[in-house]
């Protein structure tokens, strides 16, 4: 009989698949909603209230408005221009999705659960899809990079130049911002001393210092750097809908401009599961989670706890900030990425790898106490030098006055001259 | 206009000072503007359940109605100057010999199309007995085209629905008749 069933790792991890699949695009769902909340309040609205159970005049805040959205595009006619490249068009949002799922084969969601004898578990249960992956940090990076030819394949395929602009400012965009984010990571890589994101945030919980204390600079760095990934305001060119209409999906309707949202907030999603897990602390909280095995249900369900609500805390800042700031020129985008965050992002490696390096010789030195003192206060001193010099260092002003060239492209002069 | 024209002058911005170069006085005042629209009270009103307020029902233009005299008669002297006046040409009025001494006409029928109107009141200012006005009602529906088009008697019962609420208007705005 059991020979027919497959072996049991095989289905504990489909079983977590499928909760890490549904638990996702809920979410999905629901961070929808709460964008629509928060925009309505921002700007002294109310917001969607009226959709609450269907077939009934319970309205629940609203809190049926997913449904609502969800059957709204799926039932909506999926069309296909004629100009499109019809199988990069279709494989497009397929790709984007795919990859934005795949990449939390790698993310724990959680701490472990604790051993299941019942159920033949006799270890502690790591809440994460593929707990063997050494490569975690590497298995995101790699992926998120697919995503971007998603990004790309759409905008490309759909034959249009909203679309083609929006492909090319998402390519230049995100090439731009993937080395502030991999400087940022770095630092952390270096001092936790693995790949393995779980290990990470184990490394954090030990030692009660979260890396964003302990690398101020990086976390600014990869902060920055992951709203630019994420392609949320005030870095969302690819799709600035007053300039591009959409930007890539510019073509796109029905149930494929669905997968091309839903993979766009699971951006989002990715980037504050990030932040929390290599920058603050995962499920670490001073006095009410602290290191060690789990060994009852409530210590798993309080560390569960615990991360999703930080996440969700990142997640409503990412939201705030939209309704904050304009977005930026393209210009000023590439300034900032390669002449500010570029900078920032080495000096905080240097940092990191320099206090690592000589740690053993500092605490032999000064003592344990001291010696972590100095360890920890050295990179604030850095982050603040560094902030005050990318300060001083930016344009004080705006020129705006046009530059007159008398160029081959100088189309004006020429017209003056005949 | 070229941007070397001598009549364009070109502006310079103040300079940023150092706490802005910073970033940081911004990033503060700017998370702190949305936070507190993100708590302050919301402007939105309710509809079906809440109903808007009418700032000032003297110069509100919503449905129309067509007031009646100490009588109860129609007010109207069938002149058509408001079907001349209207710039949507939504009012239609046919007028016959009047059975009372004090005017010469009457209409017979008058039909305003709800659905044409533009609600800009130009026949309101155009009537000279006051007898057409708009109203502050603002929900104005219906199941069908027939059904939008407003005919003498609907128009007078709008006048029999809001007389106690809005009174007529030309008084309040220092009118003589």
């Amino acid at each position: 009989m059991s020979s027919f069933l497959p072996a049991l790792p095989t289905i504990v991890a489909l079983v977590k698949i499928g909760l890490l699949v549904g638990g996702l695009m809920t979410a999905a769902a629901y961070l929808v909603l709460v964008e629509r909340w928060m925009a309505a309040w921002v700007q002294d609205r109310k917001g969607p209230n009226r959709v609450g159970i269907p077939l009934t005049k319970v309205r629940l805040f609203g809190l049926g408005q997913p449904l609502a959205d969800g059957l709204k595009i799926i039932l909506k006619e999926d069309f296909t221009p004629k100009h499109v490249d019809k199988v990069l068009y279709t494989a497009a949002p397929l790709v984007i999705l795919a990859a934005s799922l795949a990449i939390f084969a790698a993310i724990p969601f959680g701490s472990s659960l604790p051993p299941i004898p019942a159920l033949g578990l006799t270890g502690e249960e790591p809440l994460l899809v593929a707990p063997g992956l050494d490569v975690g940090v590497l298995w995101v990076f790699a992926l998120s990079s697919i995503a971007v030819y998603g990004v790309l394949l759409g905008g490309w395929a759909s034959n249009n130049k909203y679309g083609f602009l929006g492909g090319l400012r998402s390519s230049a965009q995100l090439v731009a911002y993937e080395i502030p984010l991999g400087l940022g990571l770095l630092g952390v890589v270096l001092a936790a001393g693995s790949l393995k994101l779980d290990t990470i945030m184990n490394a954090q919980a030990d030692s009660g210092v979260w890396y964003a204390f302990a690398q101020p600079l990086g976390f600014i760095v990869f902060l920055v750097a992951s709203f630019a990934e994420a392609a949320r305001l005030p870095f969302d060119l690819p799709e600035a809908e007053q300039e591009l209409v959409g930007g890539y999906h510019t073509e796109y309707s029905g149930i494929k401009l669905l997968l091309f949202l839903v993979a766009e907030f699971l951006h989002m999603v990715t980037a504050a599961f990030l932040i929390v897990i290599m920058f603050l602390g995962g499920w670490h909280l001073w006095g009410v989670t602290g290191s060690g095995p789990v060994e009852t249900w409530v210590v798993a369900l309080v560390r569960f706890a615990v991360l999703s609500a930080k996440i969700l805390g990142v997640i409503l800042f990412f939201m705030l900030v939209r309704w904050s700031w304009p977005r930026f020129r393209f210009d000023q985008l590439m300034n900032l990425a390669w002449k500010v965050m570029l900078p920032l992002g080495l000096a905080n490696l240097v940092t990191v790898a320099t206090i690592e390096e000589f740690r053993p010789q500092l605490v032999a030195a000064l003592g344990d106490g001291m010696g972590r003192t100095v360890a920890l206060v050295a990179p604030w001193v850095v982050f603040f030098v560094g902030w005050i010099a990318a300060g001083l260092l930016t344009p004080s002003g705006t020129d705006n006055t046009p530059i007159l060239t008398h160029g081959p492209l100088d189309v004006e002069h020429e017209l003056a001259e005949t | 206009m070229k941007p070397t024209d001598p009549s364009i002058t070109w502006l310079e911005e103040k300079p940023l000072g150092l706490a802005e170069r910073l970033y940081l006085p911004l990033f503060v005042s700017g998370l702190t503007t949305t936070a507190r629209h993100l708590v302050s009270p919301k402007v939105t009103v309710s509809f079906p359940e809440q109903r808007p307020q009418v700032g000032n029902p003297l110069i509100y233009r919503g449905v129309h109605r067509l007031n009646r005299d100490e009588a109860g008669r129609v007010k109207c002297v069938a002149c058509f100057l408001c079907a001349t006046a209207c710039p949507a040409h939504c009012i239609d009025i046919v007028a016959t010999e009047s059975p009372w001494p004090d005017r010469e006409k009457y209409p017979e029928s008058f039909q305003i199309d709800e659905l044409r109107c533009i609600f800009c009141g130009m026949c309101e200012e155009a009537c000279p007995v006051d007898a057409i006005e708009l109203t502050s009602l603002l929900d104005l529906t219906g199941k069908s085209r027939e059904e939008m088009i407003f005919d003498k008697e609907k128009l007078l019962s709008v006048y029999d629905m809001t007389k106690d609420a809005e009174p007529a208007k030309s008084t309040a705005l220092g009118g003589t008749l």
